[in-house]
């Protein structure tokens, strides 16, 4: 699914390294000692490790490099203005601190000159500084979302992995407790113990979605363990005795890295949407917690008079989905070049 | 074939109970069914607590209670048992009637943004294919991503907050300054010229036709306050039936063959004729009437296209039934329209409605009845079809650019096939089997954000009742909006996996 052409190498580069490869691999290139001459015509690029391969396609993603710079931004902006875990950080404004409303609470930002002013985000219905506040709502959805990725690859992979590698009773087992819980929609299962899991605090809330949210990807890793478990390097490592937790995740797993990554990746965009929807409907984040969804559900009558409380939540949210986003199709061209499809 | 369907069947029904059980035991655990009583005291609160615990069998452990339910759904599913209620509420009332209440709004809703998202998406995904790497497949590539990471319920609030108070507005007063009709026109010619692409030449006369027809037809239409009294009128039909007429056949037959273009047109004359004869008929119809009619075009068309199609009975046969259809579609959205000037005075000059699905005590003509369903759909379709498109156009993209760089494209092309032929016949059929699969997937993830969109506009749907049961413990409505979700759900995935088997011969069902 991408739009960059898959180019071999940049011939600059190609030629610098010519010498260097012929050398290495004189003795691979012919049997006879080759002449001079012969050598010279031989062109050979680097060998490269299938690391350098993906690394390099992948910077050469446009898209998926301004992902990774907003992203970074967004995290950097979030965690250092307000501080984190105690820390105190750059900006002089708590979230929770009720204040008097300046200029009707308008946002005070102006690009050019640029000027943060005293409320940059304006203020809430209460006076809080919404700067504040929707950093804060920015740190719990940035947590919440990677948790969910972290934990639905775990259980995604290990699904999947199992069902995979094992086939026949386990498989069959493993695939139904998947189709049972694909059946349910994930809003619909999630909005279900989401109203309960969330009082307990964002890391239970944010391991529970992770928990209904890892089916895709356990489809997934199953087919790609389906195919490489029939490979002769499977077979070779059964055949030295290899244990099958060894092959498992010693032989198989690599090979199924990229699905996982750029599967993961997906998970996160679609988490961060999935937790402003169900704080959206009053069953995510709660009180004393914020969450950009939140945010966005405490001011939604606000919108009329206050467009700001709405939009700028709202713009953070679209901000990390759309870096996460960009950066995952970055990542599938990394891994698999197949995707990516050389113009006719 | 039976066999795979049954065992399907089979398993299904399994997966939907072990489902239903999950579903269950998470809703009755995830709260306090008497929560909302905590302030409250006195005599009301303790016959509040003895009729709710009549109602939802609180009396009863969990495991039997959710067997009771069962066995109320189990009522439904037995011809001529007990009387069919799928239990009850925390008030005592039947869920049954009130999921049929609730079903036909979220599923016009589901199903008309589902069918829009597909058709737009997978029209756009083709375009974007077969012009890879111009700026038009860059622009689509972006706005899709963008798609991708909006929040339903906040563009739903946006679309809901300023596009239906400002074309509510508008429509008041339907007038544009030249220098907007000038601007429409602009952008309407830069979207044509950078999806038709070519060299600069062509882009360039592109642009200019496609500025020139859009500004001409918009300040038309606003001169004839076409706004104000929508419709097509008979000259409007007969022009557009005979557009449709040729643009179906250069999308499926091509003009070499002269007898195919003119069994087309013929159809398009049977279909105008149509239009004509069933004025009288469709004054206040019902939809038997019309699902009748259209039956009866498109047969006729069959039949008098194969008759002048000749030699080539069987395509220009079926290209006369599509264009009836086409046709008829046409009729009706004429006729929707015709209903508007109505509607909009009953609706107080603002006929763009933000919230509910439906126009209470609404009295009036079919049409009128059902442009207003379709007034009310417009902001919740457009919010769920924005989403929905996306996901179609990447996979259309995707699948089509695959079977394109297939080695039969290669060899269609090399036998000297048309391009259109090539595109159509070799390369779309096959670039859609893959679709199928996302669209059993994709109807479900629509069904769940109808959740979200119905609460942002105030629907009575499904949706609402899912959020209030959730809210106040209540498994009856919850598990009543699972069962409709859940099957929908299953019997997609096979539905899905059947049409695969019929598109793609390589795979067997077993």
């Amino acid at each position: 699914m991408s739009d960059k052409k898959f180019e071999p190498n940049d011939s600059r580069a190609s030629s610098e390294r010519s010498e260097l490869t012929l050398l290495s691999q004189d003795t691979d290139i012919a049997t006879a000692p080759p002449t001079r001459e012969q050598t010279d015509r031989i062109r050979t690029t680097a060998a490269k490790s299938q690391g350098r391969l993906i690394r390099e396609r992948f910077f050469r993603h446009k898209g998926a490099l301004a992902g990774i710079a907003l992203l970074a931004l967004i995290f950097l902006l979030a965690f250092t203005s307000i501080g984190f875990a105690g820390i105190p950080g750059w900006w002089n404004k708590d979230y929770d601190v009720l204040a008097a409303r300046f200029n009707e609470g308008k946002p005070t930002l102006t690009l050019w000159p640029f000027s943060l002013g005293e409320h940059p985000f304006g203020q809430d219905v209460l006076g809080r500084d919404y700067f504040a506040l929707t950093m804060r709502g920015t740190q719990t959805s940035l947590i919440i979302a990677f948790i969910v990725g972290i934990v639905a690859m775990l259980i995604g992979t290990t699904v999947g992995a199992l069902a995979g590698y094992f086939r026949g009773w386990t498989e069959a087992f493993l695939m139904r407790i998947t189709d049972v819980v694909i059946t349910i929609p994930t809003v619909v299962i999630a909005a279900a113990v989401a109203g309960i899991v969330a009082k307990a605090g964002i890391i239970p809330f944010a391991v529970f979605l992770g928990i209904v949210t890892w089916t895709g990807l356990a489809r997934l890793v199953r087919g790609e363990f389906l195919s490489l478990r029939e490979k002769e390097f499977v077979e070779s490592a059964k055949s030295v005795g290899a244990s099958s937790f060894r092959i498992i995740f010693r032989h198989i797993l690599p090979n199924t890295v990229g699905v996982i990554i750029v599967s993961t990746t997906l998970a996160i965009s679609g988490a961060i949407l999935l937790e402003t929807a169900l704080s959206y409907l009053g069953l995510g984040v709660t009180a004393p917690d914020t969450s950009l969804g939140k945010a966005i559900n405490d001011n939604r009558s606000a919108l009329t008079v206050r467009p700001w409380l709405f939009l700028w939540p709202g713009a953070f949210i679209i901000g990390i989905a759309l870096a996460v986003n960009f950066i995952g199709d970055g990542l599938r061209d990394a891994f698999d070049p197949k995707q990516t499809r050389v113009k006719q | 074939m039976f066999y795979f369907i049954a065992k399907r069947t089979i398993i299904s029904f399994f997966i939907m109970l072990a489902a239903t059980t999950l579903m269950y035991f998470l809703t009755i655990s995830s709260g306090d069914p008497f929560e909302d009583l905590g302030e409250t005291s006195g005599p009301e609160k303790a016959a509040t607590i003895a009729a709710r615990t009549a109602a939802m069998n609180l009396d009863v452990p969990p495991i039997p209670r959710y067997f009771l339910w069962l066995q109320d759904v189990g009522h439904c599913l037995v011809p001529g048992g007990i009387s069919c209620t799928l239990g009850q509420d925390r008030t005592g009332a039947d869920v049954l009637p009130q999921l049929q209440n609730a079903m036909g709004s979220t599923l016009r809703l589901v199903v008309v943004a589902t069918v829009l998202a597909l058709v737009l998406g997978v029209v756009v995904g083709i375009v974007t294919a077969i012009r890879q790497y111009s700026t038009f497949d860059y622009s689509v590539t972006f706005v899709s991503f963008l798609l991708f990471s909006l929040p339903l319920f906040w563009l739903s609030t946006l679309l809901k907050q300023y596009l239906a108070i400002d074309l509510n507005t508008w429509l008041s007063n339907p007038q544009f300054s030249y220098l907007t009709i000038a601007l429409i026109g602009v952008v309407a010619g830069v979207i044509w010229a950078v999806v038709v692409g070519g060299d600069r030449r062509r882009r360039l006369m592109v642009f200019g036709v496609a500025a020139a027809a859009t500004a001409l037809a918009l300040y038309l239409l606003l001169v004839t306050r076409w706004f104000v009294n929508p419709g097509f009128g008979v000259v409007g039909m007969l022009v557009s039936a005979a557009g449709i007429a040729v643009l179906w056949t250069a999308l499926l037959a091509g003009f070499r063959r002269r007898r195919v273009l003119n069994a087309a047109l013929a159809a398009g004359a049977v279909s105008f004729a149509g239009y004509l004869v069933s004025i009288p008929l469709l004054t206040d119809p019902t939809w038997l009437v019309v699902v009748a009619l259209v039956i009866v075009m498109a047969v006729v068309s069959y039949v008098v296209a194969g008759a002048v199609g000749g030699p080539f009975r069987a395509q220009a046969a079926k290209i006369g039934a599509v264009i009836a259809v086409s046709v008829s579609l046409l009729i009706l959205l004429d006729r929707l329209l015709q209903a508007y000037p109505t509607l909009s005075a009953k609706a107080g000059g603002r006929p763009i409605p933000t919230t509910g699905s439906q126009s209470a005590n609404l009295a009036g003509t079919f049409w009128e009845i059902n442009l207003d369903y379709a007034l009310h759909l417009i902001l919740p379709t457009i919010a769920l079809t924005l989403i929905s498109f996306a996901t179609y156009t990447r996979y259309t993209r995707a699948s089509q650019l695959d079977v394109m760089n297939q080695d039969y494209i290669r060899t269609a092309r090399a036998k000297g096939l048309s391009e259109r032929t090539v595109l159509v016949k070799h390369a779309f059929r096959n670039a859609m089997i893959p679709i199928t699969t996302l669209m059993a997937f994709d109807f479900a993830g629509v069904l769940g954000g109808a959740v979200i969109t119905e609460q942002v506009f105030g629907w009575n749907g499904m949706g609402k009742m899912f959020v209030d049961g959730i809210a106040t413990v209540d498994p009856g409505p919850v598990m009543a909006f699972f069962l409709v979700v859940g099957t929908a759900a299953v019997l997609f995935n096979m539905l899905a996996d059947i049409a695969y088997a019929f598109l793609d011969p390589r795979i067997t069902l077993s």
